[in-house]
């Protein structure tokens, strides 16, 4: 009850509370990092059907891995970023690969879960298995390391895994230490479960892993609190104990949190506002070009005018790409205009410049004018709606008048899949960074939902299928020159710019660690 | 009384079927393809085929209608995809947020707008009646995300008068238990003054916001009615008899007034529960309106439904408050009902 008596006394003594209160969290905030980001993860459980983006956040920070990727610091500096090649041991100490290169050995650390079980051989087993047979994007991403089969896990003993081959592929390796091959606690998550071999739906509201982190508090589509797992035996330990991410929906609320200092780190701005906050200087905006990431025009192969190559190669010819690049992007990002001989590697600029005469020349001799449409997904209308309006400018100096289609999130799978759009603008950006992984979603003949333009040409195939398994790295890269020397002639696709992955960060806060899901990695952050 | 809250209610109820039927088929008349955007964007053919069973989508209309109500009934809202939870436990969670908002900024709004209504109605063509005039001009003119934007800006941004919009609640700031899901309230009851101030000073930017919004038709809607029943000829009688001022539009004046006011401040509420979506947006406030967008923009079916069927029942529960509330205020309604 309140009474008027004890409301007055609690009246008195608010101050004192208040004080002693202030106290305990200034020790709190100096370990503590807020984190506000657009939309927080809908699920625990980054294996399941239908998690977010940001789950990849939670299976980083609250799982651990075989093996995960090195650290190595970012060319222009403000921390560290990853290389495809240089894997180091996460929950395993030690690995060999066979000497017939066909299986490869783990032994695993003395980690234990946040239940206090110890880490076996049979969790890891019971998780790799998980992912290859939950079906959705888990599956298709162990495939794509061709992990495909339970049969290719082997307990040897406790602490000793083994991998089987079913193929040399290099990608095997580095998608074990993607965010999809974590491991769980197998007994808790099966003793929950519920009968359900794959725990679904308890993993997906309940944590079982041994990573540095703990899921304290989540509240969906509001925020998530995370807490330091002090037993951590796979890295060092993290310097800060407790992570609040809040769910702020409004970028210029963020934007405003981070200048004012009350936010630590803000993920996910309009290029804008990340290069506005970089000239103030009053925070630190960590930009990585996106790996394996690449802004493209898709311009379909096989109906409608862009089935003339010598249409396509105008287009590239009048891609107004610096302009794009300033008026989109904001600078952050990298042209990819005018480029010399072919590398190995993924995006690189192709041959083309913005040249109207030789673009018009080409429109001319394929019989112009022509009209069409190009599409896009609402969902990121703040880089490519003024993407396409430039391009429609650009195209209508040569004979080609666009109409723009903005589809809805929702509806722009839908629209892909068809395969007829004639024009369409889309990022796609590849976990593995090798260039043959590009294409082999992009312009190979297995037609994947992202090979937009429906490119078809055998003899492309074979050279990414070369390049996937090749022997050795002299026919790996013979292989790479020659399949980016054949798109660039044949450009299903134009690339426009790799975008940066920028990250906002308070100076006080140093430690960035990019990682190809492009979540915040909180266990190398550190603040004061 | 009771009698009439009854026959109310039975009035209700095929309204309330027609909005289940109509959501149900508008959100599948929706375009877009739920199961291939939570496929993700890497899935397989075959992924998106295991999701949709999975989800029910591959059945036919009637099915799935059947199926939906039958959950319904059993009070199952289905499983929403955006932030995998019940869908009922979402809307829990999430109205005490928007109500306390809503309820905030329309008291607020009612402090200011029903005395500018009445001085303005009193004192025609007076300085206060245009300043009437322009206020409600300037706040239903101005979209609530410029005003939000605009007093974060100010409040937070320039001044750091306000504290940081971040929700309901500073981060390290401790919910206290929850009984009623208001904040405000909830502290009280716990005794925790600290963070009921913390959560007074989250709520007042967002909630002036709402009051500028929804001060124009209160405004419009206290001066008309005043202004009529200060013509008629009771208030001539009154004045005539003697009695004071202050009696005279107090007493008898606005209490006739009163009854298209009360009409529109249920309109308000109502209105300004849902539609604060992009106040929430701005303050990152946890509540209903932002929900549904968010499920809006992935075609998810079932927080949709669900929030406009809440709506609904909101709306069913809130004119009959309103019809028991006019029986108070005029006793000829509850004669009449």
């Amino acid at each position: 009850m309140i009474t008027r008596r004890t409301a007055i006394a609690a009246g008195l003594a608010a101050p004192f509370v208040a004080r002693s209160q202030a106290q305990a969290q200034a020790v709190g905030r100096a370990e503590t990092l807020l984190l506000v980001q657009e939309y927080g993860p809908n699920s625990l459980d980054m294996q399941g059907i239908g998690s977010s983006q940001p789950v990849n956040g939670v299976a980083l920070n609250c799982y651990d891995r075989l093996l995960r990727f090195k650290p190595v610091p970012i060319p222009g500096g403000g921390g560290n970023t990853i290389s495809m090649g240089e894997l180091e041991g996460e929950l395993a100490e030690s690995w060999q690969v066979a000497s017939d290169g066909m299986s490869c050995t783990f032994k695993l650390r003395d980690a234990t879960f946040h239940s206090g079980r110890k880490v076996t051989a049979t969790d890891v087993k019971w998780s790799l298995d998980r992912a290859c047979t939950i079906g959705g994007f888990a599956t298709t991403q162990m495939n794509a390391g061709s992990l495909e089969k339970p049969e290719q896990f082997v307990v040897v003993d406790e602490k000793t895994f083994r991998v089987d081959f079913i193929r040399k592929d290099k990608m095997t390796l580095p998608n074990l230490a993607v965010t999809i091959p974590f491991v769980f606690d197998s007994e808790l998550a099966i003793k929950n479960g519920g009968g359900d071999p794959h725990a679904k739906e308890w993993l997906k509201n309940n944590i079982a892993g041994s990573g540095a982190y703990k899921v304290e508090s989540w509240k969906p589509g509001v925020e998530t609190i995370y807490v330091r797992n002090d037993d951590w035996k796979c890295g060092k330990l993290p310097q800060l104990r407790r992570i609040i991410a809040r769910d702020i929906a409004s970028p210029s609320t963020r934007r405003a949190l981070m200048e004012r200092g009350d936010a630590d780190v803000s993920y996910g701005l309009p290029p804008k506002d990340f290069k506005d906050l970089l000239d103030a200087g009053k925070v630190n905006v960590v930009g990585v070009p996106i790996p394996n990431g690449v802004w493209g025009c898709y311009l379909n192969t096989q109906v409608g005018p862009f089935k003339d190559v010598r249409l396509r190669q105008a287009v590239a010819w009048v891609m107004p790409y610096e302009k794009i690049l300033q008026a989109s992007l904001f600078g952050r990002g990298v042209s990819m205009a005018g480029g010399t001989d072919p590398k190995v590697a993924w995006p690189q600029p192709f041959p083309y410049t913005s040249d109207v005469a030789k673009a018009k020349a080409l429109v001319d001799a394929a019989g112009g004018p022509f009209s069409t449409t190009l599409y896009f997904d609402a969902g990121n209308a703040t880089v490519a709606e003024p993407m396409a309006v430039l391009i429609k400018e650009a195209l209508a100096a040569i004979g080609i008048t666009v109409e723009i289609n903005k589809v809805p999130g929702a509806n722009f799978r839908t629209e892909i899949a068809k395969k007829t759009n004639p024009m369409v603008l889309n990022r796609f950006a590849g976990w593995l960074d090798y260039p043959d992984y590009y294409l082999f979603w992009t312009m190979h003949g297995n037609n994947s939902i992202f090979n937009i333009a429906a490119y078809q040409n055998p003899a492309l195939d074979k050279l990414v299928d070369a390049a996937r398994f090749a022997p050795d790295k002299a026919s790996y890269d013979a292989n790479v020159i020659d399949f980016v020397k054949l798109v660039e002639n044949e450009v299903p696709m134009v690339p426009i710019n790799q975008p940066t992955h920028d990250v906002a960060l308070q100076k006080a806060i140093g430690g960035y660690q990019f990682q190809p899901c492009r979540e915040p990695d909180f266990r190398y952050l550190t603040k004061g | 009384m009771l009698r009439m809250i009854g026959q109310r209610l039975m009035t209700t109820i095929p309204s309330v079927i027609g909005v289940i039927i109509v959501t149900f088929l508008l959100t599948r008349v929706l375009p877009g393809d739920t199961a291939a955007y939570f496929a993700g964007p890497a899935a397989s053919p075959q992924a998106i085929i295991e999701i949709r069973s999975k989800l029910g989508l591959d059945q036919p209309l009637p099915v799935q209608f059947v199926s939906y109500v039958t959950a319904l009934v059993k009070g199952d809202l289905g499983t929403s995809l955006t932030t995998g939870q019940p869908v009922t436990a979402d809307l829990a969670a999430r109205l005490p947020a928007s109500a306390e908002l809503t309820l905030a900024g329309l008291l607020l709004a009612m402090a200011v707008a029903l005395p500018l209504g009445i001085l303005a109605a009193v004192k025609q063509g007076s300085w206060i009646d245009h300043l009437c005039r322009v206020v409600a001009t300037a706040g239903v003119s101005l979209p609530v995300f410029f005003t939000g934007l605009l007093l974060v800006y100010v409040f937070y941004f320039l001044l750091g008068w306000s504290p940081a919009p971040l929700g309901r609640l500073d981060v390290f700031a401790s919910e206290p238990p929850r009984v009623t899901g208001l904040l405000l309230i909830d502290t009280l009851l716990a005794r925790d003054f600290e963070t009921f101030r913390g959560a007074f000073a989250q709520l007042i930017l967002p909630a002036v916001t709402l009051a500028i919004f929804s001060l124009a038709p209160i405004t419009r809607m206290t001066r008309a009615s005043m202004l009529a029943v200060l013509g008629a000829d009771f208030v001539r009688t009154a004045r005539a008899s003697g009695l004071t001022n202050r009696k005279v539009i107090g007493t008898y004046a606005f209490r006739n007034a009163m009854l298209p006011v009360v009409t529109t401040l249920g309109m308000v509420f109502s209105f300004l529960l849902g539609a604060n979506v992009l106040v929430e947006k701005v303050f990152a406030w946890p509540g209903v309106g932002s929900y549904a967008v968010e499920a809006l923009i992935a075609s998810d079916y079932a927080p949709i439904q669900g929030f406009v069927l809440t709506m609904a029942i909101l709306y069913v529960a809130l004119n009959l408050m309103i019809d028991v509330l006019y029986g108070v205020i005029d006793p000829r309604v509850r004669l009449e009902g």
